[in-house]
């Protein structure tokens, strides 16, 4: 992947209000990668969860926002748990949720839930939890 | 022993097994669980985001419930509900700021919180309150001969501030299955996040995990996983017939509440034990124990 990096846009509106939702400090991340080597979503992942707090610290939020880390992240707490500078990566994922979910576009439809036999029983515990994390 | 009871919405719908044996067994064991009165759903998952304190209601609504009904303890079977309701529960008690504007929105409630209701799991009652010697009391059919996959997912073990047991290696599953004359295996997956609400969003996750985690429960010589969550209970159990669609060569295991093998152990009537709501039959594991025994 290759970007620019602009120092005025390091610190951009976007950036702060992940760290404010988060109550998270995106620079105390040195990169030792053991978000990533724990968390059980990342074959899935487009960016893996050290690449996202890497590009936090960039500013490249709307860039983060493309790709599908946040949605496919289970808030397990992995990261959160063994993180050795105490960052809760989680929140900050349910951060950037949050900043597309608050434009009002949602991640899932309820309507198109994947064609799965079974899928009519899915429990109470799946749709709520399903429509809280990836619904406005 | 009097406790209140938070039961959740899927212990009332697709987890019926969990709730019927765990009511069995705690009256076996002497504790009366008393269901809330009144309760509403905890909303499954604890909110991440600082401003977000409308979604801290439900569960704070419930925890102001316990108190109406003259109790400060209640006690939880779901992991998620467990999560939940603990973590709104220190939320409050450290940021007084933010229960006032939770108190202040709910006024026309007769109560204000304060923070003062403790929420428990069930497992950590069995641990700290009844003890192992005590269940072992208990035990009329030994479970001898079978082999357990301990599964505690997520919710039960993070974050560390409302784990029931060590993070990274929770023994008290383990320690369950020896009273009961079972035994445990060493099971790498056993606080594995099982996809969660992926099931809903991206369900072929699921399907590739519970395909790995199963398989590695029956390699390792399990008879069944075991596990206190609705959620991790549908991905793994009632999931296993897409999986089978997606790996012919998958071969169904079953899985069960941790309270269905304690009410079998306890040799209570068997309508207790609410095989009839899994979806893998797990009754032939406990034809065989009988013949054993």
């Amino acid at each position: 992947m290759e970007f620019k990096i602009k120092t005025d846009e390091i610190r951009n509106d976007l950036v702060k209000e992940v760290e404010e939702l988060s109550n998270t400090n995106v620079f105390s991340c040195y990169q030792c990668g053991k978000c990533s080597a724990g968390c059980p979503s990342v074959p899935y992942m487009e960016l893996l969860p050290n690449q996202v707090m890497r590009l936090l610290q960039f500013g490249k939020v709307e860039l983060i926002l493309k790709s599908n880390t946040p949605w496919v992240c289970a808030s397990c707490f992995v990261c959160s748990t063994r993180c050795p500078k105490d960052i809760d990566i989680a929140a900050i994922m349910e951060a950037l949720r949050q900043i597309q979910l608050r434009k009002n576009e949602d991640y899932l439809n309820l309507n198109k839930v994947p064609d799965m036999e079974g899928a009519k029983e899915l429990p109470p515990i799946a749709l709520v939890s399903a429509t809280r994390k990836l619904t406005a | 022993m009097k406790i209140s009871y938070f039961p959740g919405c899927t212990l009332k719908t697709t987890a019926k097994n969990f709730e019927i044996s765990a009511l069995a067994v705690t009256k076996e064991l002497g504790i009366e669980m008393v269901e809330l009165s009144r309760w509403n759903c905890c909303g499954t998952v604890y909110s991440l985001t600082s401003d977000d304190l409308m979604h801290q209601l439900a569960p704070i609504r419930d925890l102001i419930r316990v108190e109406e009904d003259g109790f400060n303890r209640v006690a939880v079977l779901c992991s998620m509900c467990y999560n939940t309701l603990k973590r709104a529960n220190l939320m409050v008690q450290k940021d007084s700021e933010k229960l006032d504007k939770i108190n202040d929105f709910m006024y026309k409630e007769d109560l204000k919180y304060d923070g003062k209701v403790e929420v428990v799991h069930l497992l950590t009652i069995l641990k700290d309150e009844i003890g192992w010697e005590e269940i072992k009391k208990h035990v009329k059919r030994k479970l001898e001969g079978l082999i357990f996959a301990p599964y505690y997912g997520c919710l039960l073990v993070r974050p560390p501030e409302v784990a029931i047991d060590n993070v990274e290696n929770p023994y008290i599953m383990d320690a369950l299955f020896e009273a009961l004359g079972a035994r445990a295996i060493d099971y790498p997956y056993s606080t594995e996040c099982c996809g969660s609400y992926n099931t809903v969003s991206n369900p072929d996750i699921v399907l590739d995990k519970t395909y790995e985690m199963v398989n590695l429960a029956r390699e390792q010589g399990a008879d069944a996983i075991i596990l206190s969550c609705p959620l991790c209970d549908f991905n793994l159990e009632a999931r296993q017939k897409n999986v089978l669609q997606k790996y012919p060569d998958f071969h169904p295991l079953p899985v069960l509440y941790f309270t269905q093998i304690m009410a079998v152990a306890f040799d209570l009537p068997q309508d207790t034990f609410g095989f009839k709501y899994n979806q893998v039959d797990p009754s032939y594991l406990f034809v065989k124990n009988k013949e054993k025994v």
